[in-house]
């Protein structure tokens, strides 16, 4: 493993939505890692980090260089997703017009970080929580 | 097109004045107020034109790797945004102009759409 850290992200915190994708997005720029690798990776962080910041309690991102692929889980607590198929429509949110006027909830963040990702797995037990992993691959 | 002519073309207040940022070359540019849509749909390192004018326009920004960010509607952010947006380095500039009034005048004036391209990963 070429680097690896967990950041925690906290429900409903907005001030700082968007901090641990940029962090993240600076440290694999310091390791070399291609610029549209990079960029992939850095929505599919911020999309996920706003997910926890507008439907979770909490949530811990860890983060993983592989010399394959950058791997990251979320694994939030919270309410989780009682339909995953639903969740994953493209436009279907249960955000909240505070959430939309904030620029987040349009429906877009799940495809969003599918179709930025080369792998994707999402598991949640409502009431419980949900972890999504993904990763981009290097080569 | 050159940061300093959009500043011109649409009347802009520069609201950072950052050394050397009229120089930026601008390739293209996207508009929305949604992040969402500008993570999902817009090309590499364009102007981005928003009404949004918080934190996550600026990490919204540094993630598509804008060149800068236009406010519209004579939007500004807080001190707080501002702060943000010179410690990365990000020009933020401010028209009175609406979105599609100033979107108009950029493409009239030669600056084209920033777009995903079709069919890859964004």
């Amino acid at each position: 493993m070429l680097y690896a850290e967990t950041f925690q992200i906290r429900g409903g915190d907005f001030e700082h939505g968007g901090e641990v994708a940029t962090r993240i997005k600076s440290i694999c720029k310091d390791l070399g890692i291609r610029p549209d690798l990079i960029r992939r990776l850095s929505i599919a962080n911020f999309e996920a980090e706003m997910n926890v910041i507008m439907h979770a309690d909490e949530a811990d991102l860890s983060f993983q260089v592989l010399p394959e692929a950058v791997r990251v889980v979320v694994a939030d607590r919270g309410r989780g997703i009682p339909d995953i198929e639903l969740a994953m429509t493209p436009g279907w949110s249960t955000a909240t017009p505070e959430m939309r006027a904030r620029g987040f909830g349009a429906g877009l963040g799940l495809p969003n970080i599918k179709n930025s990702a080369d792998e994707f797995r999402l598991e949640s037990t409502p009431g419980v929580g949900t972890t999504l992993t993904y990763a981009v691959r290097l080569a | 097109m050159l940061l300093a002519e959009i500043v011109t073309l649409l009347g802009c207040t520069d609201l950072l004045a950052l050394d050397q940022a009229g120089g930026r070359e601008i390739a293209g540019c996207f508009a929305a107020d949604l992040m969402s849509e500008v993570l999902a749909f817009c090309g590499h390192g364009p102007l981005l034109i928003t009404g949004l004018t918080n934190l996550q326009s600026v990490h919204t920004a540094e993630v598509v790797d804008a060149q800068a960010i236009l406010y519209v509607n004579d939007k500004r952010p807080d001190a707080q945004v501002l702060a943000l947006a010179r410690a990365r380095g990000l020009p933020l500039l401010s028209t009175t102009l609406t979105m599609y009034e100033a979107c108009g005048r950029l493409h009239r004036g030669g600056l084209p759409a920033s777009t995903k391209q079709q069919g890859t990963a964004p």
